[in-house]
């Protein structure tokens, strides 16, 4: 089958054609808004391609199988949105703590608790600073367009089995939901072996191989920690963002994923209009692109955080350029759609100073 | 000329070190039945070992297999992810009544109801033995534990989980049996069972069960001896054992 | 034919499930104590003869701490 030159789907489609061609083995899901395109999807798409389908019992149950599977080496998945993330978040933390490769994506929506079924960036802290616990990090990409989100989900399944880490991938439900071409692509030289040297397939012939977390012995935990945030170190290696307009910018707009695309409208407006202002987009959140802002912090800009939330990324904006500058704040408040329109007061007021 | 030949012959699976097990704790016997069946059946290479959380959570320092460790009371999912991941397996977990029967109620019957190929080794010894001794969803009623100092009272705590005979009931499953290790007899018939559970994952036939009924002679606050009664006196007359399905019996009728 | 029990002290936990189980009720408590701290069991030396290797002892102990041997004569020997 031809591989199509441009399509035109949905968020979540984009997502979920980009897993299959990241040649994803197993999809475990449960129903919730905004991302029930992506099970409804894998249903019948992982059959055609030989794969493994299942809606499990719950979103605590389908983050579990995602573990079992993860642990055999092979490319798995599972998506939800906010509420069924906060579900996930013991599996995520085993997952970390067992160094094992599974894909998760999160179509957020507006929060606390059950909050609506709209788009919103509430779920930062909980990507970026662990919603599970103990010391761990995910890698976590955040698309601003539906292309990035086929692009970002294959990358996904490569970082995860490159680090033996969870990977998340971060939209919301303006990106699940909205339509857009894509140019669909597949990755040439997948490695047949990626995982058969660590992971499960019973012990023929070889020492058995055991996944855990759990490390009871004097010094054990500790040296698991170490090398976990020594992995977590050489993760900044894969830290990406987008630079918009940022050199001659006087106030450096930061947001991310749908925010980021939808303020690149006002700031083109706002460009036409004679105001210097750039945009950085980080698209991988953690490792977040602090080396880039505290850069142009130092050549003297100015900088407002925009998020479609109550002020989460705006924290590590503000470590990031702690020594030299400090970040305004806007909030999108989760429940309002934004449009590029309500970006440009707070735009033009954060340039007035 | 006479020759002395051994009677007792362990698998090789079952890893050769003293276990951090409690004395008369039946866990170790359970393991045991588990290594006697995949070695007979000559699965030993191919299985894979899904864990839980409780007393047995270092089962994978007993059975020499591939075994990966699960959240309290997952381990069905976890073992469905595997199974699908690596249909060619045999895949099994091995929990304990809090594990199974309280927080991980939803992950057991959903994989038994879906007839995942696994099987799980179900060690029901009415407590949480690791943490010291709680209220399990099959404490008996009037049974004493910290968490219920004044005995299980049916009005408050509700009455004790047959999980046998639920699994039974679920449309996905091809045998659930439940045995006791407390004599030679059972011991017996444990053996069968628990092999014929593995055999029935080789023959694609569905979800196989085998609840265990045990001992934890110290939360039980008995001697081993004692406790070992116990499960002849007080358990096996609510926990019946017996077999409550078998798909390819009848198939053989 | 004739039949003898070992017992690896160093795993025995004194449960005593073994002396339950065994049809000649040879089995009993020591009064040694093992590394751990476990009163081990034993087959007093002169009562070992009347051990039928059935291995029931085993096949109970939770802890793998037993093993059975039996001795067959090369003719006629009782199977």
């Amino acid at each position: 089958m031809s591989t199509p030159k441009r399509i035109f789907v949905k968020g979540n489609e984009a997502i979920s054609r980009g897993a299959l061609a990241a040649g994803v083995k197993c999809f475990f899901g449960y129903p919730i808004t905004p991302q029930n395109d992506i099970p409804e999807f894998m249903s019948s798409a992982m059959f055609e391609v030989g794969g493994q389908f299942v809606q499990a019992e719950s979103e605590v149950a389908a983050a579990n199988m995602l573990l079992g599977a993860a642990g055999c080496g092979i490319r798995a998945m599972t998506s939800s949105s906010s509420p069924g993330m906060s579900l996930k978040q013991e599996a995520i933390s085993y997952m970390a703590g067992s160094e094992l490769p599974g894909v998760l994506v999160n179509v957020s929506r507006g929060g606390p608790g059950l909050g609506d079924i709209g788009p919103s960036q509430g779920d930062y802290f909980q990507s970026v600073k662990g919603g599970g616990h103990g010391d761990y990090k995910l890698l976590v990409l955040a698309p601003g367009t539906v292309q990035e989100a086929y692009d970002l989900t294959i990358k996904a399944f490569d970082l995860a089995f490159k680090y033996r880490n969870p990977v998340l991938v971060l939209a919301d439900a303006i990106i699940g939901q909205m339509k857009e071409p894509v140019v669909p692509w597949v990755p040439e030289n997948l490695d047949p072996n990626e995982g058969q040297d660590w992971g499960l397939q019973g012990a023929k012939d070889r020492a058995p191989r055991l996944l855990k977390s759990l490390f009871l012995d004097d010094g054990a935990l500790a040296g698991q920690n170490q090398k976990l945030q020594a992995k977590y170190q050489a993760m900044q290696a894969e830290v990406d963002q987008e630079l918009f307009l940022t050199e001659d910018a006087e106030l450096v707009v930061v947001a991310f994923g749908s925010i980021g695309r939808i303020v690149k409208s006002t700031i083109r407006k706002l460009r036409g209009q004679g105001h210097k202002v750039g945009l950085v987009r980080p698209i991988t959140l953690f490792p977040f692109p602090s080396e880039v802002l505290l850069n142009l912090a130092k050549e003297g800009k100015r900088f407002l955080t925009i998020e479609h939330n109550m002020g989460q990324m705006v924290e590590d904006v503000r470590l990031s350029i702690r020594t030299v500058a400090d970040s305004a704040f806007h909030g999108q408040l989760p429940g309002n759609l934004p449009t590029p329109d309500d970006f440009e007061e707070p735009i033009l007021k954060a340039l007035e100073g | 000329m006479t020759q002395e030949i051994r009677v007792t012959n362990y698998p090789e699976v079952l890893t050769d070190r003293a276990s951090h097990y409690c004395p008369g704790c039946h866990h170790g016997t359970a393991h045991r039945l588990v290594a006697e069946a995949i070695t007979d059946l000559g699965l030993v290479d191919n299985t894979i070992l899904v864990g839980s959380i409780g007393c047995s959570v270092f089962i994978y320092n007993y059975l020499t297999l591939d075994a990966i460790e699960s959240p309290h009371g997952r381990a069905p999912a976890v073992a469905t992810g595997v199974k699908r991941a690596r249909p060619d397996k045999i895949v099994f977990t091995y929990q304990g009544d809090g594990d199974l029967a309280s927080i991980g109620m939803a992950e057991i019957m959903h994989c038994a109801n879906r007839g995942e190929n696994i099987t799980t080794i179900f060690v029901n010894n009415t407590v949480y033995g690791m943490t010291g001794g709680q209220m399990a969803p099959t404490t008996l009623v009037g049974q004493k534990t910290t968490t219920c100092p004044g005995g299980r009272c049916s009005e408050n705590e509700g009455m004790p989980i047959r999980m046998t005979e639920i699994i039974a009931s679920l449309g996905g499953v091809a045998f659930a049996e439940r045995v006791a290790v407390n004599n030679i007899k059972n011991i017996k018939k444990a053996r069968k069972a628990v092999t014929k559970a593995f055999e029935y994952q080789t023959k694609k036939a569905g979800f196989s069960f085998v609840e265990i009924l045990s001992t934890c002679p110290t939360n039980w606050r008995m001697t081993p001896l004692q406790a070992n009664k116990r499960i002849e006196t007080e358990m096996i007359p609510y926990f019946p054992l017996g077999n409550f399905k078998d798909v390819l019996a009848k198939e053989e009728k | 034919m004739s039949s003898r029990v070992e017992f690896r002290e160093d795993r025995c936990k004194g449960c005593l499930l073994c002396t339950e189980v065994c049809p000649t009720g040879i089995i009993q408590q020591s009064s040694r104590f093992n590394q751990k701290g476990y009163k081990v069991t034993e087959i007093a030396p002169d009562m070992m003869s009347e051990c039928k290797g059935c291995a029931f002892c085993a096949m109970m102990c939770p802890d793998y701490a037993i093993n059975v041997y039996t001795t067959k004569s090369a003719k006629g020997g009782e199977k």
